[in-house]
């Protein structure tokens, strides 16, 4: 087993071995969940604590019932209605819940970078469950194993990844996870969506969905992100369904047995047709959901893990 | 008051094309005499071969008085300007209020008088409290002792109201300190936008920006007939309009901050708030480009844009994090990079630290020449440390060299004749 990793705080900092390592302990509990397992006690008298700064539920849920499964004593904080708004920083914060001690700080926060800064404070392990645009590692994490569940592989597929790539943290993740697995990442979506410096990512870019989607394994499709829209970044939601939302004539393009991907809550009707989106043959839209638990369960027993060897053995049973 | 003979040193005159070994004598406040040679005449101090040049003239320093005294006051601004070689400072308006009336310049101008150990030449606000709307008193203001008017970082957006300002300074002879950027596009950036800004996930701004705001300003140079400084061009593509612009025989000149001479958008790596800098910190390609047109005279100040900024308003997330890093005492050991580098002469970099600015603002300072004012700094170019924030005289710590190798320690600084540094 490689694992190093004492956070998890991107997808950046990892190894393709140590991606390898989390995915497979993930099938692991994947399937154990799908046989009827329900209770673990890998994380047993250790606490989670889930801090997000910006509305979730998905995440926010998948991560508690993650920890529950594990056998850790979790507490959920919704932050944006407590200390932030009487002035108290996200140092002083992350300090306060670092001083009751938890093992595990699964934090969501809508700058870029805030978990970097946040992880530098406290003494536990920290995942990222999301800072502003630039990573979302569970997310890209689940994806990659749900992909490898449905080819077999995980490497020389090519995936396109659509629409609002600019304001995304899961392209980001899904970028840069794809491609340290050595896969072929095309993105596509409208230029006012695209970061700067795409050209540089190693990536194939098209502003056309039928070019974009030409023989591709794997279709993931992003969420117009309405509430970090300044406005400007397309003319209208209907124009914006009639070139890039994909329905089945747009998915025509991409290989028969090509499977579609969305991280969720999805927009039906401006990135995705609903009736596709529900195709149970061609969408993995829920097994995605499903992945997510365990591939949250596989990420926290890992960092865990490593925890524990570095704090030695932390009490004697008797 | 006895002579002062300082002797043996590298001379470093700003206007001579190398250094030589010689020394001076001060008589009160000027340079009496300059000699060549190394001998050391009696109950002189003896050099020992280290640098002695103009002191920095350092033009755009914020002190944050008033309003802000635990960020900066003049005096620790002042023992910090000392120790860093820096004999003048001219200092923004962006405080807090503003300094956009006679009177908040009559206070700045008695503080710094009483309190700072260095030369304080303050400039003010071209309009009131530097909101773009009206203009200030350009006039009471200049009696007051204004050197120069600027908004600082805030661009006056509308061009009606920049072009009158610009054309009633014209009719004063009044210095306009400008920043350049298209607001429009900057609004809410940190960062400079291509591949790094994308990965951190970082609001970007393209470096077109910088150059859509040089053209308007320009163009508005040619209307209005002004004289113009721009206070930080940090962008290749600014360059060629700039040079457009001296050719054509247009009153401008430009300046450029140290961070942007030695540190690039990547030394920013895990969201290093020290290092988050207004304009943002650029592409490699970018500081290079900068350094050659400092070398060639297109840009003709390198300042240090001190700007003090507490703890606080640094330990925050990249976005929100203040903007800005302190300056005055790492400017000379930074600077001294590019003379190691092989990058400028020290006589070159001298023309940049102290004799352009102090001409752009009609000053005497800046030359090392009899009859001069007795502004010196004496340096050992060579010196190594590694600079420990903590130690530093500023109140405020906010420097990105903080831990960094730098080469170059001011042994003794000099204002009108009077030892302000001993080091």
């Amino acid at each position: 087993m490689t694992f190093r990793q004492t956070h998890l705080l991107g997808i950046e900092p990892l190894h393709p071995e140590e991606i390898s390592t989390l995915l497979d302990l993930a099938q692991d509990y994947a399937e154990a969940a799908r046989a009827g397992r329900r209770h673990w006690d890998a994380l047993a008298d250790f606490t989670q604590i889930n801090m997000f700064f910006e509305a979730s539920t998905r995440t926010q849920a998948s991560f508690e019932l993650a920890g529950k499964r594990l056998g850790a004593d979790v507490m959920s904080m919704a932050m944006g209605a407590s200390s932030l708004k009487k002035g108290e920083t996200l140092i002083d914060t992350a300090l306060t819940l670092n001083a009751m001690r938890p093992d595990l700080l699964v934090v969501r926060h809508p700058n870029s970078g805030a978990v970097d800064l946040l992880a530098q404070k406290v003494t536990c392990a920290v995942l990222n469950a999301g800072d502003g645009r630039h990573e979302h590692p569970t997310q890209a994490l689940l994806d990659a194993l749900t992909i490898r569940r449905a080819k077999g592989r995980l490497h020389r597929l090519t995936v396109a990844i659509c629409g609002d790539i600019a304001h995304s943290r899961v392209a980001r993740s899904n970028i840069l996870l794809l491609g340290k697995m050595e896969n072929r990442v095309r993105l596509v979506g409208p230029p006012t969506l695209m970061p700067a410096g795409v050209a540089e990512f190693g990536v194939e870019v098209c502003e056309d969905m039928a070019e974009g989607l030409r023989d591709a394994d794997v279709v993931m499709m992003l969420r117009l992100q309405k509430e970090r829209m300044d406005g400007g970044f397309i003319p209208s939601e209907r124009e914006y369904f009639h070139r890039y939302g994909l329905d089945a004539a747009k998915l025509s393009h991409a290989k028969e047995d090509a499977i579609v991907m969305h991280p969720g809550p999805m927009n039906r009707g401006v990135e995705i047709d609903g009736t596709l989106a529900d195709d149970i043959n061609r969408s993995v839209i829920q097994e995605q959901v499903e992945m997510g638990v365990a591939v949250r369960m596989a990420a926290m027993d890992l960092l865990a893990r490593n925890l524990r060897q570095v704090r030695g053995p932390r009490e004697v049973m008797v | 008051m006895p002579p002062i003979l300082l002797a043996n040193a590298q001379l470093i005159d700003p206007e001579a094309p190398e250094t030589r070994i010689g020394g001076l004598r001060i008589e009160g406040n000027r340079i009496a005499e300059v000699w060549e040679g190394a001998e050391v005449p009696g109950g002189a101090l003896d050099c020992r071969g280290h640098c002695l040049a103009p002191g920095i003239v350092d033009l755009g320093v914020k002190v944050s008085e008033p309003g802000e005294r635990h960020k900066e006051s003049f005096a620790s601004a002042g023992r910090a300007a000392a120790a860093g070689g820096v004999t003048t400072m001219v200092t923004r308006p962006d405080t807090d209020p503003a300094i956009d009336t006679p009177e908040t310049l009559e206070f700045v101008a008695r503080r710094a008088s009483a309190d700072s150990i260095v030369r304080v030449l303050p400039m003010a606000a071209l309009t009131k409290g530097r909101e773009g709307r009206e203009m200030t008193e350009i006039g009471f203001l200049m009696d007051a002792g204004a050197v120069a008017f600027t908004d600082c970082d805030r661009v006056v957006t509308d061009t009606r109201i920049y072009a009158r300002a610009l054309t009633y300074a014209r009719s004063l002879g009044a210095l306009v300190v400008t920043h350049v950027q298209e607001p429009g596009l900057s609004a809410g950036a940190c960062a400079t936008s291509g591949k790094f800004a994308s990965l951190r996930g970082l609001p970007a701004v393209s470096p077109m920006a910088e150059r859509m705001g040089l053209d308007r300003d320009i163009a508005l140079l040619e209307m209005t007939g002004a004289r113009l400084h721009v206070d930080q061009v940090t962008t290749a593509r600014a360059l060629p309009a700039l040079e457009r612009a001296k050719r054509n025989g247009f009153d401008i000149t430009a300046g450029v901050g140290i961070h942007h001479l030695t540190l690039n958008e990547f030394d920013v790596a895990d969201y290093r708030t020290f290092f988050k800098l207004k304009p943002p910190l650029r592409s490699e390609d970018d500081r290079v480009a900068m350094v050659e047109a400092v070398a060639s005279g297109l840009i003709d100040v390198i300042s240090s844009m001190h700007t003090p900024q507490d703890e606080e308003s640094k330990r925050l997330p990249f976005e929100e994090a203040a903007s800005g890093a302190v300056g005055l005492e790492t400017l000379l050991p930074a600077a001294l990079r590019l003379f190691h580098g092989g990058n400028l002469s020290l006589p070159q970099l001298f023309r940049a630290l102290s004799l352009a600015p102090s001409r752009r603002l009609g000053l005497e300072t800046g030359r090392l020449g009899a009859g001069a004012p007795a502004d010196l700094v004496l340096f050992d170019p060579h010196a190594p440390f590694v600079l420990d924030r903590f130690t530093m005289r500023s109140k405020s710590k906010n420097t990105p060299f903080d831990g960094a190798r730098l080469q170059g320690r001011v042994r003794g600084t000099w204002v009108a004749g009077q030892r302000v540094w001993e080091g």
